[in-house]
């Protein structure tokens, strides 16, 4: 149960909100810009002024220059008669030019500097946003063309960041389609394949995969393997580290000597008992790193061959040399897993081994106390009494003899299936690909199934049984014209082992004939195969026979089929075991993430872990049901829920879930909140049980939880009783909506889920409310990095700050 | 009129165990060292029973059983296979085929006896 404290902000929080929004623009510095324009007018003005009247001046003093002296006197005199009494028009006359020459220069410093500072900014406009509208041409024609330029380099700008735009979609398209078919193409092999980076961490992993370390947990009943096999796990959990150390080193020197087909075998006892036989193979480097090298290099290459001519040659092999030690030695990114579970066939091979050499060391021994006693009764003297002992030594060898023989083949028919590899296939599949290919190849003939025992899994070779079903029902057709067939699956009375008939009615034939169809080499498409019917059967260590039913009128051929092994304890294979053990999921599960190959050094808490980005890490995002609020005064926890966040992924198809028996009441007010009754933990495992595949679960990753204090009280106070301790890091969504949304009223899970469009589904159950909190924490941690908050240690600092972190319990 | 049994097998050395323990207990014996002798001896002699080993040149015990049992005339006759071949489908097919009872060598001759005498207590 997630209990939330009071709503509201706190101060700190409000105070934090205030200094992250200090920042506007700059104070004005100097003056106006009218003041400024003003000043400009006046200087210009005086210039004007002074200058006109520098010229008059300098005309007047040239045409006085010329004069005659008397000439002189009398315009002086005839100026001064004259200009006198019309000294106050001629000023006048004066400031009326100079002031036409003013507004005249006002207009010009209005036209050419505004329209050029209006075309400064809107350029500059364009440059620093997308803005893409066009510049509306003002001013003189030159400024006007100038806009005209300006649009169309826009226009052609925005031209080119629409186009590579769309090549980024199509491209990034083509990825995340390569990303997923190649994801589908996994998830349906058969064939358990774990993909990892250098470090151990795994990238990719299919369904079989899944399957197999399900059968490897220790713990299987209650993490379902999810705590080894996780998208960014440790792959080194589940094996030896230096195993795969030994291995990858293998793998590196066959790269060196340049192998096509570099692999590494190794076989490895589990933790849980079991047998794997590992296949390795690398994955090579072709990172854009790489191929971008090559490319620099081939550019250097052309370049050096442009500059000296007639050294290119020698250019050219010293760019090969630049780019021979990355290229010989090929860079590992990582390596591929194929895991095959062989408990089972060893486990197999042990036994007949110990057969084996049990018979023949046994009958030796045998063999030579039968010799003796029977060349002890050839002497004639024998009495009575001793006759009878060495009677007796007869009998019991040849009876342990017997023993040991029967043993040898009640284990040898069951061998058959791990010399020759058959499937495990649905009987009814079988049947309806037989209906449908003898009908494909016998145009006058149909098929169609009897009764078929839809529950029966029949392990076979289905290519060689359905050529086999056709060339017995083709040969039913051409010599007897049989015109409809009809197939019958039922299961044996032999334990085991099931009936596949193929019956038809009317004609019988003789044993000879059924002989000679069982032994004749079947043809497949015109051509003689290497197989009879007689062949196929003995694959399967099964039988083949020809029976009548006389009341029916009917006649069938029956095949003796191996059933497929219930019990297999690691099956992947199997549809409908896998089906069973694995979650059901509405969308295709991610089980690939390569964006992993990328991280280095993800190993480890003990590193810098409060530097690391948020968006980085790996976090298991859990919550907890508890019987009430009070963890010290006995509450227990009922339910543990918890999923992964692996590089900004929920990783829902990872997810832990599991009832836990408290121990004691649970108290009757809860239940219509957690829904969890005493019915419901009754049988369940103690948290002593659970509680170690949960930390299992989170080992190596960062936990959050919504109110986390109240979550990990519980688990702390479990620490005495199992001996773990959770020391990862912890975050807590509570406190990091807190830091994002100080304003808001409620930081409740549900108000935080509403507020950012999140559905809550399943709420209440502890795995429902781990969902919501992961997708809570995964929209939180961008808003996080908007206010400066990027790395795990800066995420703790903050919410450490919030007032709300002062809860404790 | 003693009851009368074919017993089939190629092996000389059993044959030799066998016609003298089926002599001992009563029964009158007819011998055949192959499939087709068998079949011919059976239908010769009309025995109650036949012995029939199941690897045999010519006709292997299992066709001359459903070749047996294919025959109205012969429908009272009890038909015991006898093989070194001891898998489970193998008696799965034998029993398939028509035989009565399917022991596997080797077998001790007191629980052949036994079991030969209990397939004929109805009929005789």
């Amino acid at each position: 149960m997630t209990a939330s404290p009071g709503p509201g902000p706190g101060p700190a929080v409000a105070a934090a909100a205030v200094a992250a929004a200090a920042s506007t623009h700059p104070p004005p510095a100097g003056l106006s810009r009218q003041a400024r324009e003003l000043r400009a007018l006046a200087g210009a003005a005086a210039w004007v002024l002074g200058g006109l009247l520098l010229w008059l001046g300098a005309s007047a003093g040239l045409l006085w220059a010329t004069l005659a002296p008397p000439e002189r006197a009398q315009l002086g005199a005839l100026l001064g008669a004259l200009l006198a009494p019309r000294a106050a028009l001629l000023l006048l006359a004066l400031l009326l030019g100079v002031a036409a020459v003013l507004s005249g220069l006002k207009r010009l410093l209005a036209a050419w500097p505004a329209a050029a500072g209006q075309l400064l900014e809107a350029l500059q406009l364009r440059l620093g946003t997308d803005t893409g509208t066009p510049i509306t041409p003002q001013g003189a024609p030159a400024l006007q063309a100038l806009a005209a330029g300006v649009n169309q380099l826009v226009a052609q700008r925005q031209q080119l960041q629409a186009d590579i735009a769309a090549q980024v979609r199509q491209a990034s398209r083509g990825i995340e389609q390569e990303r997923s078919r190649l994801a589908a193409l996994m998830s349906e092999l058969s064939q358990a394949v774990v993909v990892c980076n250098l470090d151990g961490r795994v990238l990719l992993y299919n369904g079989s995969a899944r399957a197999q370390f399900r059968a490897l947990s220790a713990a299987p009943a209650l993490a379902d393997g999810a705590e080894l096999i996780g998208l960014g796990r440790s792959i080194y959990t589940v094996f030896e580290r230096q195993l795969v150390a030994h291995a990858l080193e293998k793998i590196g020197q066959q790269l060196a000597r340049g192998d096509a087909q570099p692999a590494a075998h190794f076989l490895t006892t589990t933790a849980a008992g079991q047998l794997l036989r590992v296949q390795m193979a690398p994955v090579r480097q072709v990172a854009e790193a790489a191929a971008l090298d090559g490319r620099c290099q081939a550019k250097q290459g052309e370049e050096s061959e442009a500059g000296e001519g007639g050294e290119a040659g020698e250019g050219g092999k010293e760019g090969e040399a630049g780019a021979d030690p990355a290229a010989r030695a090929p860079a590992l990114a990582g390596f591929v897993l194929m895991l095959a579970n062989v408990t089972r066939e060893f486990a197999h091979e042990t036994g007949r081994d110990r057969l084996l050499h049990e018979l023949t060391e046994g009958s030796r021994a045998a063999l030579g106390n039968l010799q003796a006693a029977a060349e002890m009764l050839e002497y004639p003297d024998l009495e009575p009494a001793q006759r009878e002992r060495f009677l007796a030594v007869v009998r019991d060898e040849a009876q342990a003899m017997s023993a040991r023989l029967n043993a040898v083949a009640a284990q040898g028919g069951g061998g058959a299936g791990t010399r020759w590899p058959l499937e495990d296939m649905l009987g009814a599949d079988l049947v309806a690909a037989a209906v449908q290919r003898i009908g494909l190849q016998q145009p006058g003939l149909r098929a169609a199934p009897a009764e078929v025992d839809g529950g029966l899994w029949l392990q076979v070779d289905s290519f060689w049984l359905l050529q086999a079903l056709c060339y017995l029902a083709g040969r039913l057709a051409d010599e007897y014209g049989i015109r409809l067939v009809q197939l019958r699956l039922a299961p044996a009375p032999t334990p085991g082992r099931a009936h596949l008939d193929l019956i038809w009615t009317g004609q019988a034939m003789s044993t000879e004939t059924v002989m000679s169809w069982e032994t004749d080499p079947m043809p497949i498409g015109g051509q003689a195969s290497p197989l009879a019917v007689r062949e196929v059967l003995q694959r399967h260590g099964g039988e083949f026979w020809f029976e009548r039913e006389r009341v029916r009128h009917q006649a069938f051929f029956r095949f003796l089929l191996p059933l497929a092994d219930a019990e297999a304890p690691a099956d992947p294979g199997r549809p409908g075991q896998r089906a069973a053990s694995l979650p059901q999921h509405a969308s295709r599960p991610e089980y690939y993430d390569f964006d992993l190959f990328r991280q280095a050094g993800l190993n480890g808490l003990d590193q810098a872990l409060n530097d690391r980005r948020l968006a980085e890490l790996t976090y298991t995002v859990f919550d907890t049901e508890t019987t009430g609020l009070n963890p010290a005064q006995g509450d227990e926890i009922i339910q543990i829920g918890a999923t992964r966040v692996v590089n900004g992924k929920l990783l829902r198809q990872e997810s832990f879930e599991q009832l836990v028996d408290p121990q004691r009441p649970i108290p009757p007010e809860g239940v219509p909140i957690h829904g969890i009754t005493p019915a419901m933990v009754a049988g369940q495992p103690t948290i002593a049980a659970v509680l170690p595949a949960f930390h299992a679960f989170a080992a190596d990753t960062v936990l959050v939880a919504h109110n986390a204090a109240f979550d990990m009280r519980f688990l702390q106070l479990k620490e005495g009783l199992t001996g773990l301790r959770f020391e990862q890091p912890v975050l807590d969504t509570l406190l990091l909506s807190a830091l994002v949304h100080p304003q808001q009223a409620s930081h409740r899970l549900e108000a935080i889920a509403e507020r950012f469009g999140i559905p809550v589904l399943g709420r209440h159950t502890a795995l429902g409310d781990a969902l919501v909190t992961a997708e809570v924490f995964l929209k939180l941690v961008p808003l996080l990095a908007e206010r400066g908050i990027h790395t795990l240690g800066q995420a703790r600092d903050a919410a450490q700050q919030t007032w709300l972190a002062r809860v404790t319990y | 009129m003693n009851t009368r049994i074919v017993v089939a097998d190629d092996e000389p050395n059993i044959l030799v165990s066998l016609e003298f323990l089926l002599q001992r207990e009563g029964f009158e014996v007819t011998l055949a060292r192959d499939g087709q002798e068998a079949l011919d001896a059976v239908r010769a002699v009309r025995p109650a029973l036949a012995l029939l080993d199941v690897m045999m040149p010519r006709l292997s015990g299992l066709d001359v059983c459903q070749q047996l049992r294919a025959d109205d005339s012969l429908a009272g006759l009890r038909i015991v296979l006898l093989t070194a071949k001891g898998r489970d489908t193998d008696v799965a097919k034998g029993l398939a085929l028509g035989a009565d009872a399917y022991l596997t060598k080797p077998f001790a001759t007191k629980a052949l006896v036994q079991r030969l005498r209990q397939l004929l207590e109805p009929a005789a």
